[in-house]
């Protein structure tokens, strides 16, 4: 079973900072990890290769800096890594980032399962495994909490709800995204490590990918941020004193006050 | 300081302390509470390839020798020193095979210990031979083509737990030391039965049993080197292994120096930090000071045993015994820098404390390794003349 892991280089959550002036994260001093919820998804992949055989291939696009995530993903046991690394990829949305990772998806040959986190802890949007499948024309269970049963072809997998969860049955090739109840991820092994030392990362550029160009990066990007904050904390409530009718009453007036009723 | 660790030996510190703060540390009150065995903890150390450090590749390691055991003990010693005994006794059983197996023996049993798939343990120490190892009561007859082992073994570490065991039984009563064998004995031989579990002051999360033999038959193919080599094999082993028990000496000095340097930090009397005071700055800094000399001396003897020094008995005596004292004095006075909090057991010196104790007990007691360590100066002095 040939099995694709995409996976995000995230800054440390712990330490996030945003800069004021820009908009945007600040990246420089901060540390850089594998999106955690990606960590799910690499697990997952290992265990199905270990059960069905295959191999498994990390997928990223970043900054070079981001080889560095996929070499961890290589010490934990997935078998090669392909980085997306081209100045025409920056300014990436959800959209072109899609788009990117669906163009190297499709030159990687036959595959059988995508898997992706079920999102980015930096971003948070859960578009961008539901956004490749699409753009591959394969189907897709988001937020899979358990894989019951996966062959040649079929695949049975639980998807977590906020009322409990759906069994959903699907044919293969096709993407799923997984949640932290999948499983708990492996720490790296020591002849992982040495081997992601000296493993040659393939780097792939824009031009590798084909397709439209127009569709890469900023270009590609219909999303524009105008403001990123801090929502304002929270003011303490008001707090009314008196016998319950007093309260009723002061209560009432100021509802009309704030012309709520 | 920087001891210029290859970039191996940096990955095999790395992944060991990721283990022992990540998996070892939320557990390690618990473990130590419940004196469980860390099963959990040792299945990620074999997945982690760590039992493979300390042997040769052709055997199923990675290739190095006591320094990468040292550094791994030393990393978990850290966070949970039972934890690290479990670890470092499997290494310990695997020695006598590494050492004076032959061929057939190395390639039967060094794998599984080295997948981490089964744990080793030694087998030596008796009620009544403990320093002196002359008094092994524990009998292994020639009878065709096995041997038939009868007596008992006392604090076995990993007893119970491990699947592989070097049991040292003599062979020829009238010999003395030179009458000992050392036998490779399989746990689930018929005749072959574990003690109770014996509960113990620190190092708790480990497991020490008796090992109990009536009429035991193991393979003679079993037997290690030859009859009578029982005793040497029992010293070289130690000789290999006792930098082991320096790192882990190191490791839990460490790990209480860190600790109180945190608190000194944090605990405010007098309005006032109480790292800003003279008398704690001092302990400190001595604490520091003693840490990093043992580490040294530990480093150095095991990297003079890795290169193939043909004896190195004084210095690996040297490094668990100035370790091992350190590490006493360390955890006291880290335990005194914490006050009566760090009596408590809601801080782990306390731990700390009652686990570098063993230290100077086990593997030798520090007396006799001043013993070994005389006798080498008086060899040395005489053969100069």
């Amino acid at each position: 079973m040939n099995i694709i892991v995409c996976i995000k280089q995230v800054p440390e959550t712990a330490e996030i900072r945003i800069d004021e002036k820009t908009n945007t994260l600040v990246r420089e001093g901060v540390p850089a990890i594998i999106n955690p919820f990606d960590t799910y998804a690499l697990e997952e992949g290992i265990r199905i290769r270990e059960k069905c055989g295959g191999g498994v291939t990390v997928l990223t696009m970043g900054p070079p800096q981001a080889e560095q995530a996929l070499r961890e993903a290589i010490a934990m046991g997935v078998d090669s890594g392909v980085l997306l690394s081209d100045k025409a990829f920056a300014g990436s949305d959800t959209l072109a980032t899609s788009y990117a990772l669906s163009r190297a998806i499709r030159q990687m040959g036959r595959f059988d399962l995508v898997i992706c986190g079920k999102q980015a802890i930096d971003g948070d949007t859960a578009q961008v495994g539901p956004g490749i499948a699409e753009m591959l024309g394969i189907p897709f269970i988001a937020y899979v909490r358990k894989i019951e049963e996966i062959r040649e072809g079929y695949i049975r997998a639980e998807r977590l709800m906020e009322t409990g969860y759906q069994i959903i049955e699907m044919s293969l090739p096709s993407l799923i995204t997984v949640v932290k109840e999948i499983n708990e991820p492996r720490l790296p092994s020591l002849r992982g490590m040495l081997k992601a030392k000296k493993t040659n990362i393939s780097v792939w550029d824009v031009e590798k990918l084909g397709g439209d160009t127009g569709r890469f990066g900023l270009d590609g990007s219909p999303t524009q941020v105008i403001r990123i904050f801090t929502p304002e904390p929270r003011k303490g409530g008001e707090i009314l004193q008196g016998a319950v009718e007093e309260q009723v009453a002061a209560l009432i007036e100021r509802l009309k006050e704030t012309k709520l009723v | 300081m920087d001891y210029f660790l290859t970039e191996e030996q940096k990955m095999v510190r790395e992944l060991a302390r990721r283990i022992a703060e990540e998996k070892v540390a939320p557990v390690a009150a618990e473990l130590d509470e419940k004196e469980e065995f860390p099963w959990e903890i040792m299945k990620e150390l074999a997945q982690a390839d760590l039992f493979a450090v300390f042997l040769p590749e052709e055997y199923g390691g990675l290739g190095g020798k006591t320094f990468e055991l040292c550094l791994v003990t030393e990393e978990l010693s850290r966070i949970c020193s039972g934890v690290a005994v479990s670890y470092a006794a499997s290494a310990l059983g695997s020695f006598p095979i590494l050492l004076f197996g032959n061929e057939t023996q190395r390639k039967e049993f060094l794998p599984k210990i080295a997948s981490g798939e089964k744990l080793a343990a030694f087998g030596l120490t008796e009620a009544n031979a403990g320093s002196d190892a002359a008094g092994i009561e524990t009998t292994a007859v020639r009878k065709g083509d096995k041997y038939v082992i009868n007596g008992t073994k006392q604090w076995i570490t990993n007893g119970g737990e491990a699947e592989i065991y070097t049991v040292i039984a003599m062979t020829d009563k009238k010999r003395g030391n030179r009458g000992a064998s050392a036998i490779i004995v399989e746990k689930g031989t018929p005749g072959f039965d574990f003690g109770k579990k014996e509960k113990k002051m620190g190092i708790r999360a480990s497991a020490t049993r008796e090992l109990v033999f009536q009429d035991c038959e193991v393979p003679a193919e079993n037997l290690l080197g030859k009859e009578g080599m029982g005793f040497i094999i029992a010293m070289r082993t130690f000789d290999a292994s006792r930098p082991g028990i320096g790192a882990q000496a190191v490791g839990i000095a460490q790990g209480a120096l860190d600790a109180a340097v945190d608190y000194a930090r944090e605990r405010v009397q007098f309005g006032q930090k109480i790292s800003s005071f003279q008398a704690i700055q001092h302990m400190l800094a001595d604490m520091a000071t003693h840490v990093e000399a043992a580490r040294a001396l530990v480093y150095a003897t095991a990297r003079m045993i890795d290169s193939g020094a043909k004896d190195a008995a004084k210095e690996s005596a040297m490094s668990k015994l100035f370790a091992s004292d350190m590490c006493m004095r360390v955890t006291v006075d880290a335990v005194q820098i914490f006050g009566g909090y760090g009596y408590m057991k809601d801080y782990p010196v306390e731990k700390m404390m009652r686990d570098a104790k063993i230290t100077q007990i086990y593997e030798g007691t520090n007396q006799i390794q001043r013993n070994i360590i005389a006798l080498h100066l008086i060899k040395e002095a005489a053969s100069k003349k």
